[in-house]
């Protein structure tokens, strides 16, 4: 993966050169509105060669990346956030404005524009050229989805198009790749420019609207016949019992598929890290250097690292979920029970993207005008089951939840606990949005506005992006935060030295840490072990996972045993009931803490949310450690 | 578009048969209607707008989720769901069938 350092560097001076120079990187934008087809585009120009970043400031995320667009040329390609418009409410079009206007110091000016548009809603969509061209940059009118608008019988003249809206026009499939050549060669500076013609007032939408129709009946557009296949899943998908009904069946197998479907790729993992780490242990002398490898870097990281398939698993499936389309459904099935709590079906997708990580669903929220909708969503994300609890979920549902068939083959107990937590979770959410909205966050309501776009097959291209940027993210946490605190916490459990010698763990500064924390931890059921993992998970929730792997293998440097078994002969059943709750409420995650203080502008709501999700936590983790011990 | 007729609804007695449907909510499904104004503030309305959601466009019901609520409607090329709410601040053209 290059860096894209190249689009940064271009200073002012640069970016006002009209004429392509040797060396010099020429920055291309993609503007496009949501659903278009955007980021196929962009993952087919850039392939791998493309990196995640932020617009500063505002924490808008945007991709960049490299295409090369002939044998020794490459231009830098910027995907904006989809728009309907260009006039700037939501930050989302804030940014988008002011990258095509120059206003940012975080990429040059582009000096040329890809408009990517839906060909098979050709007249709606190309409202959004009026603005655009008028900005005067080059601009190619890309019309996406070729193969659906011949499948449907929908024909338009790219020719008429481009002459009459005084810019080059072509009719591409980004998914098969089809007609990309025109793009190529607009990219690459082959095709000349034409002058704008005529252009509506830019802020009359009525006016932008009858001018789109105008210049689709002068190229001879037909729109398409409706897309038939997604009214009749519509009618299903929909349908007053069916549609609840396969939603829940849905969630059910995702969940279910999360256990038994990765189980294999987790067990070989697994081996693999315990066989090269055994390896490790007979190979290199007895040493300080063996024991931080061996115990603090194998048996603290790799316990992590096993669960990269579970969480590849659960991208894949919220994957395809969202690219065929059945989110948006999801979305609108879910909408009442979001009205009841006082929040818009706006928040509903940033709290859905908060089932991988919070920290994308904060920036997401950035799509609700109302700052006190936005404000709430952001204090309840952090409740809903991120990807990073899914380890210690199931490591402990693992260790002390036998697995047998509830509902036939198709759910197991273990599925069943898994989804009594997420359920969990979502409770304290939909609790706590209630207060906020029935207290300081109160506000009026925001009309709920959701476009429902038409099923489409998921595109192992996209999907297998997607899981490889899952994939890097979670290993580059494990490479650095996660190592960072193994090897910390190996030092701390190796120290003070007594007599030239490592101190038995009781002793060491991690082991007094941990007894000085017992007295608060011990109503919960947790002892100083679990009391020093709490404190590691501060860093990040899953590295309580590498922290007690580190502590139970320097117990007993010997034993084979895997990490669940001495877990298991470690913790009580309420203990255990607890951690889970505990994990459940508290804001273990400093990433999610740095985002919410930068996207609320202060400390006021983050400090108030970390202290309200441990009270929290400590509350829960005591109740159902009580429960438990008197139930059994 | 071809519009062939828009069917009549009656809600609750209010309506007489034969007056069509004034606001988006009262539609059933598979009706169509003109739209005349949103009765949102302009903010709302504008993005209502972007949408497709522009006076002057024919507004078809289309399914709802399970309880009614929110409804689907085609509108200008694509499908948009609305909560019952907002449906009721948009006003249909209470005139002939439309043409186009």
């Amino acid at each position: 993966m290059s860096s894209c350092d190249g689009c940064r560097a271009v200073g002012p001076e640069a970016a006002a050169a009209s004429q392509p120079r040797a060396g010099h990187v020429r920055t291309v934008a993609i503007v496009g509105p949501p659903n278009s087809g955007k980021s196929t585009l962009f993952n087919r120009l850039t392939g791998l060669r493309q990196k995640v970043a932020n617009f500063p400031g505002v924490t808008v995320e945007h991709r960049i990346g490299r295409a090369k667009v002939s044998e020794d040329r490459e231009i830098c390609l910027v995907d904006l956030p989809g728009v309907y418009s260009l006039s700037p409410r939501s930050e989302d079009e804030r940014v988008t404005r002011d990258v095509l206007a120059g206003q940012t110091d975080a990429v040059a000016r582009p000096e040329a524009v890809l408009l990517i548009l839906d060909s098979t809603n050709l007249a709606r969509h190309l409202t959004l050229a009026a603005p655009v061209l008028s900005l005067g940059i080059p601009t190619m009118i890309i019309l996406n989805m070729a193969d659906e608008l011949r499948r449907r019988q929908g024909v338009v003249d790219t020719e008429a198009l481009a002459h009459h809206l005084g810019a080059p026009v072509t009719l591409v499939s980004a998914i098969e790749g089809e007609g990309m050549e025109a793009v190529y060669d607009f990219l690459s500076g082959a095709v000349r420019v034409p002058a704008p013609l005529d252009l509506p007032a830019v802020h009359d939408l009525a006016g932008c609207r009858q001018w789109a129709g105008r210049v689709g009946r002068r190229a001879s557009y037909r729109p398409p016949a409706p897309p038939v296949w997604t009214h009749r899943l519509d009618a299903v998908f929909l349908h007053p019992l069916a549609g609840p009904l396969i939603l829940a069946v849905v969630i059910l197998l995702v969940f279910q598929s999360m256990f038994t479907g990765a189980r294999p790729m987790m067990d070989a993992i697994r081996w693999l890290v315990a066989g090269s780490g055994a390896w490790l242990a007979q190979t290199l002398p007895e040493s300080p250097v063996r024991s931080l490898l061996v115990e603090g870097v194998w048996d603290g990281v790799g316990a992590v690292i096993v669960f990269l398939p579970q969480i590849l698993l659960l991208f894949l499936l919220l994957g395809v979920l969202e690219d065929s389309g059945y989110l948006a459904r999801a979305a609108v099935i879910a909408d009442r029970t979001m009205a009841r709590v006082g929040l818009q079906g706006k928040s509903f997708i940033p709290l859905l993207s908060a089932y991988a990580c919070a920290v994308p669903a904060v920036l997401a929220t950035r799509t609700i005008e109302n700052r006190r909708d936005r404000i709430a969503t952001i204090l309840i994300a952090p409740f809903m089951t991120c990807s990073a609890r899914l380890p210690v979920y199931t490591l402990i549902i693992a260790a002390f939840l036998p697995e047998y068939p509830l509902v036939g083959a198709l759910v197991g107990t273990r599925a069943a606990a898994l989804i009594g937590l997420y359920a969990l979770g979502f409770l304290a959410a939909v609790a706590t949005a209630k207060l906020l909205k029935s207290s300081v966050l109160k506000s009026e309501p925001t009309p709920f506005v959701l476009e429902l776009p038409p099923y489409r097959w998921p595109t192992l291209r996209s999907l297998g992006l997607r899981l490889l940027d899952r994939a890097v993210i979670f290993l580059r946490r494990a490479g650095t935060v996660i190592l960072l605190v193994a090897v910390i916490l190996w030092a701390l459990a190796h120290l003070p030295l007594a007599e030239g010698k490592a101190p038995p763990i009781e002793e060491s500064f991690i082991g007094t840490l941990g007894r000085t924390l017992e007295p608060v931890i011990r109503p919960l059921g947790f002892n100083w072990k679990i009391g020093v993992g709490l404190v590691s998970s501060l860093a990040a929730r899953e590295v309580i996972v590498s922290t007690l792997g580190t502590i139970y293998g320097m117990e007993d440097p010997g034993s084979t045993g895997s990490l669940s078994a001495a877990i298991r002969e470690d913790l009580s059943l309420g203990g255990a009931v607890a951690l889970l709750v505990f994990f459940a409420f508290a804001m273990q995650c400093f990433s999610t803490v740095a985002v919410v203080r930068r996207e609320t502008g202060g400390w006021k709501w983050p400090a108030l949310q970390f202290a309200y999700m441990g009270c929290l936590a400590y509350a829960g983790a005591l109740v159902a450690n009580r429960l438990v011990e008197w139930l059994v | 578009m071809q519009v062939g007729f828009i069917r009549k609804r009656r809600r609750a007695g209010r309506h007489r048969r034969g007056a069509a449907a004034s606001t988006l909510v009262e539609l059933r499904r598979g009706e169509q209607g003109i739209l005349e104004r949103i009765d949102l503030p302009p903010e709302a309305g504008r993005r209502l707008m972007e949408l497709g959601f522009i006076p002057g466009t024919v507004v078809t019901a289309a399914g709802c989720a399970p309880g009614g609520d929110p409804r689907v409607f085609r509108v200008d090329g694509s499908e948009v769901a609305l909560r019952r709410e907002t449906a009721a601040l948009l006003k249909l053209r209470c005139s002939a069938p439309p043409q186009e």
